[in-house]
């Protein structure tokens, strides 16, 4: 199935930023044009669901043209279970923070803002859709800088701090992923013949332990720190705290699932068996980060650090299910994802919403607003029972695959995790109340006038489908189940790669460094983890009988891994 | 012996077309130059820009050939038009941003552009020599007149400065090379870069190769500025004039990489395990200490300067990588570093005013309210330095660490990772201060809106984008050039010994 709907959903932004950008007129008008260019996008990606076939794991409606040849660069897109929600939840925020930023919240260079959250979109969207890394790398990149100008333009307070912060912990990580990236793509031009930076192919090729091992830290560094997890979780705070509202919630609502999305899409398919082993490490940064980012929060005077310090919280809940590795878990941390990019967005905009008519984020000058906006304290106490997973709305439906999923993998990590709920309940009902309840404490608030209509229907859509998510899950969870389904098939059974592993030993004069002896026991250890059904002491005794050094050329039959691998199948997958 | 090479030197005027034309020009600018007031030496730089023309056109023309001429001297090869192109096209792009600058700083038209045009002459043969001593030639050209452009501006005393310190240092860095020529002809016995490559076919390692490989790589490091050789740079950057710091910091350095690794990774390849860690340790110096001292600068040219210093080192990591790959990825580094900066340096010269350089960060501020365009061009010349998909500039890397990945140099490839981050601080600093600090301290300035700067500006911003967005001919460009040193021409075509 070709066409082009990807590119379009892709590009269509970029031309309405190229749009705004030398078209003339008046503030209005350009944000009229510009959230008109923003709706397109969300048009197609609302088609794009509907035509989306739910029992389908492979890609759908992939496009490949070649882009640069001699690196074996094309042009790839494609969109499955996985990426295909969160698509929409970019085209969907993307219109509502112009649409909410057009009410007042940005007043100043209304033209670059509008052409800077558009070229955004190009590379949130983009980033979703790549099949290439190469080209995955680019669109990566290019959502970092434009977020970059709206932290550092149109933020508050020590914006400049925080925008340097912001791009230069993102791009610590990128930089060693695209080490990463590149050596991957020699790596396959070892196994292939030729260079080539095209997922599907790169996932096929076969590494030593100790290279997937460091590739894998590579790739995990780059996505945890988008995530973030704890502990390069520090800019964060900073980032949100002085971003303007449209910065946080797309920050908040997208551009942090970029980091778990990496995960599921790169880092764990890419290297299995690495995935599986860490999954001890990963489920506790996941457990620490939970705790840290929600007891932190418990402390803030700050409202948005509050609300950005839940956000080191949920998406620990994200990270901790899809290292359970099992169809639950992964799902429930896609569902997550979403979640987050629901409800967290409507906190930033009514955190956003208080700024505006009080210039202050601060906690303690707020309390009573209840009787002064009744409506603006409703939409509040939504989005705040939404974030905490109260049954009937989205939050509890992830949150509760994830602990299940966890539970089924490592139950003590829920054990931990579940206090994780309790102090988010702990701390944002604390803040509400603090702001929200009680007599009307500070004069100043006393003229406070309630939300407008541009302001109610920037967060009534997110409402309906936080509404929409807890109710009825299954449309989504039905999409995304082949996809999770085929990844966790991969994960789980390690016979392939394994031979074709042993193949590439032998085939070829690998220039990359020489590999050591310690290899090939970690390579014991790694199928002892994912096939279960052999023991290492078994599958070590395998290599005393024969053992074998790197560079020695041997008939691929009597390496002693393939007799292991094969009856590692049996193993199979967890469920 | 002698009388018969003499008799058999074989040469053909068609390959020297092109340096004829130059010399050609650079003479017809001084003559007419004579008759020209100083006031109205536009005219001259439209000379010249018709003498660059008419060689580029001349350069295309030798498309395709593999020969040596004078009995080996010239290498008229793909890797030559290649590098001939870059530079001539570097060469254009300065003498287009000189138009406006050169009176408006009150400068001497006519030696002016006469000068570039030797300048360039000398780096048309470094990108050509087939023997030792041609380069040598071609950097003695070239440098002679560089010296004098940079201290052009003569009532500036930091422009003298600059040309004292670059010439002190560069003769004491070219006799190092003159030396290394010498020691080399001794170990091998040839100064023809064909014939050393024959005789190091086998191995050897002998004190006096070792010595000559490196007093060449001394010699070599001044010119591209590798740390630790590199003291002279940010003090001639600041001081000459900002067209010339742009034709030092582009043209010369292309024409010293084109000698470089036509010399090394071409030539000397036989000897790989000789040199190849000391190209290592260069590269990673000359990033990391590029990249650090360029943190703390001020003023925009030593910035930029610090950061030619950065960019040498990667191009030091193609280099020591030492394959095919590399030397293609270097070719292509350089194009795209060429435009970058010349396009940089543009920005620098556009702000800049007689007796007002305005060449401090500080300067900076506001600038995307005043000048939107400006600012965003420069916005991307600095991302394209930063290395930001899709700019030429990170193509650029990326086709180094992947060509240096391939050969095995996995951790100079993770200090050169982490150096681009470093890097990131100082290029975004300057973005910064152009879009998110309020106004300029001191009184605003117009920007100088003159046709021909906003050419080269935008010149250098198309290339920039295309070079990085659209890689592929120059890479294949690249790499047809590169395989044209490692492949030597017919036999036949080698005066015998």
């Amino acid at each position: 199935m070709s066409s082009l709907i990807l590119t379009s959903v892709v590009f269509l932004p970029l031309l309405g930023s190229l749009f705004v950008i030398i078209s003339g007129g008046d503030s209005k008008s350009i944000w009229r044009s510009a959230f008109i260019f923003s709706l397109v996008p969300l048009g197609v990606s609302i088609y794009l669901v509907a035509v989306f076939d739910p029992a389908q794991s492979a890609y759908q409606f992939v496009e490949q043209y070649q882009w640069i040849p001699q690196f074996g660069i094309s042009y790839h897109l494609g969109v499955d279970g996985i990426s295909l929600f969160l698509v929409l939840l970019t085209t969907l925020l993307i219109s509502i923070s112009l649409w909410y930023s057009a009410g007042g919240d940005i007043e100043e260079r209304a033209r670059e803002f509008c052409f800077f959250v558009l070229l955004l979109e190009t590379g949130l969207i983009g980033a979703l859709l790549s099949l290439d890394l190469f080209l995955f790398y680019l669109f990566w990149e290019l959502m970092l800088f434009p977020m970059y100008f709206l932290i550092g333009i149109w933020g508050h307070g020590n914006k400049i701090y925080a925008a340097i912060k912001f791009v230069l912990f993102t791009m610590f990580g990128s930089a060693l992923m695209l080490v990463a990236i590149v050596y991957l793509a020699i790596a396959a031009r070892d196994h292939f013949g030729s260079l080539t930076f095209d997922l599907p192919a790169l996932i096929q090729v076969p590494l030593t332990v100790t290279e997937s091992r460091w590739l894998f830290a590579a790739f995990a560094l780059g996505f945890a720190i988008k995530v973030p997890m704890w502990p390069v979780h520090t800019w964060l705070p900073d980032a949100h705290t002085e971003a303007p509202t449209a910065g946080s919630v797309i920050l908040a609502g997208i551009m942090l699932k970029m980091g778990t999305y990496g995960f599921l899409r790169f880092a764990i398919p890419l290297f299995p068996d690495v995935a599986v082993e860490v999954t001890p490490i990963f489920m506790a940064l996941a457990v620490i980060g939970i705790l840290y980012g929600a007891m932190v929060a418990l402390v803030q005077a700050d409202l948005k650090r509050l609300v950005a310090y839940s956000s080191v919280s949920h998406l620990g809940f994200v990270i901790l299910g899809m290292f359970a590795l099992n169809t639950q878990g992964v799902e429930g941390s896609i569902y997550q994802m979403l979640n987050h990019g629901l409800s967290t967005p409507a906190l930033f905009l009514i955190v956003g919403m208080l700024y505006l008519r009080r210039h202050t984020h601060e906690i303690s000058e707020f309390g009573g607003l209840w009787s002064r906006v009744p409506i603006m304290a409703a939409l509040f106490m939504f989005a705040m029972l939404s974030s905490i997973g109260l049954p009937g709305l989205n939050g509890f439906i992830g949150e509760f695959l994830i602990m299940l999923g966890a539970f089924l993998h490592t139950w003590q990590a829920v054990a931990f995790a579940a206090f994780g709920t309790v102090l988010g309940a702990l701390y944002l009902l604390y803040a509400y109340e603090r702001v929200m309840w009680g007599e009307l404490s500070n004069d100043k608030n006393k003229l406070m006038p309630d939300l407008d209509l541009r302001e109610i229907l920037s967060i009534v859509p997110l409402m309906a489908l936080m509404l929409f998510m807890g109710f009825y899950p299954k449309p989504l969870l039905s999409r995304m189940e082949p996809s999770v389904n085929a990844l966790l098939t991969r994960i789980h059974n390690p016979v392939a790669r394994v031979e074709s592993r042993s193949a590439r030993r032998l085939a070829t004069a690998s220039p990359l460094p020489a590999k050591d002896r310690a290899d090939q026991r970690g390579l014991c250890d790694c199928i002892f983890w994912a096939g279960q059904g052999v023991s290492k002491a078994e599958v070590c005794a395998g290599e005393e009988v024969a053992p074998i050094t790197v560079n020695e050329a041997k008939d691929p039959a009597a390496l002693p891994l393939s007799p292991f691998a094969s009856g590692a199948a049996g193993g199979g997958v967890r469920s | 012996m002698t009388k018969f090479d003499l008799l058999a030197i074989n040469f053909s005027w068609l390959s020297i077309l092109p340096l004829m034309a130059i010399s050609a020009a650079a003479i017809a600018v001084l003559l007419v130059g004579v008759r020209v007031d100083d006031e109205e030496s536009e005219g001259l730089g439209w000379l010249s820009l018709a003498g660059i023309a008419v060689t580029f056109v001349l350069t295309l023309l030798m498309r395709g050939q593999h020969d040596l001429t004078f009995s080996g001297a010239l290498a008229l090869d793909d890797y030559t038009v290649y590098f001939a192109l870059a530079i001539l096209v570097t060469a254009a792009i300065v003498i287009l941003l000189s138009l406006d600058y050169v009176p408006e700083t009150g400068m001497v038209g006519a030696e002016y552009y006469s000068l570039i045009l030797f300048a360039t002459l000398g780096m048309l043969l470094m990108a050509a020599a087939g023997d030792l001593i041609i380069i040598f030639l071609g950097l003695e050209t070239m440098s002679l007149a560089i010296y004098v452009l940079a201290g052009f501006a003569r009532r500036d005393p930091k422009s003298g400065e600059a040309a004292m310190k670059y010439f002190i240092l560069g003769a004491f860095s070219t006799g190092f090379l003159l030396y290394g020529i010498a020691l080399l002809y001794g170990a091998t016995g040839s100064i023809k870069l064909d014939a050393i490559s024959r005789a190091l076919s086998s191995p050897m390692s002998s004190p006096l190769l070792l010595m000559g490989i490196g007093m060449l790589l001394i010699g070599f490091g001044f010119k591209v500025a590798a740390v630790p050789f590199h003291m002279w740079t940010p003090d001639a950057y600041e001081g000459a004039p900002t067209s010339i710091t742009a034709f030092m910091a582009v043209g010369v350095k292309i024409a010293a990489f084109a000698a470089f690794l036509r010399v090394f990774t071409g030539h000397l390849g036989g000897v790989r395990a000789e040199w190849n860690w000391v190209l290592w340790t260069l590269a990673a110096l000359t990033m990391t200490a590029g990249n650090l001292i360029a943190l703390v600068q001020t003023n925009i040219k030593r910035l930029l300067a610090y950061s030619a210093i950065a960019h040498a080192g990667y191009i030091l990591v193609g280099m020591a990588a030492g394959n095919a790959a590399s030397g293609a990825a270097v070719m292509y580094y350089l194009l795209a570093y060429a435009l970058t900066n010349l396009g940089a340096f543009g920005v620098v010269i556009a702000l800049g005013r007689k007796g007002v350089p305005h060449d401090l960060i500080e300067d900076y501020r506001g600038l995307s309210t005043r000048h939107p365009m400006l600012a965003a061009a420069m916005a991307l010349f600095l991302f394209s330095l930063v290395g930001v998909p899709p700019l030429a500039g990170f193509v650029g890397k990326f086709y180094i660490f992947s060509a240096a990945l391939n050969a095995g140099l996995v951790w100079l490839v993770v200090i050169a990772a982490i150096n681009t981050v470093i890097a990131a601080y100082y290029y975004i600093s300057v973005i910064v201060a152009m879009y998110m600090l309020e106004g300029a301290p001191a009184e605003d300035f117009t920007l100088n809106r003159r046709p021909a700067l906003v050419a080269a500006i935008a010149i250098a911003l198309i290339g920039t984008v295309l070079v990085g967005a659209f890689p592929q001919p120059y890479m294949s460009a690249a790499q047809t050039a590169f395989s044209s040193v490692l492949s030597s021409p017919p036999p036949t075509q080698v005066s015998s010994r």
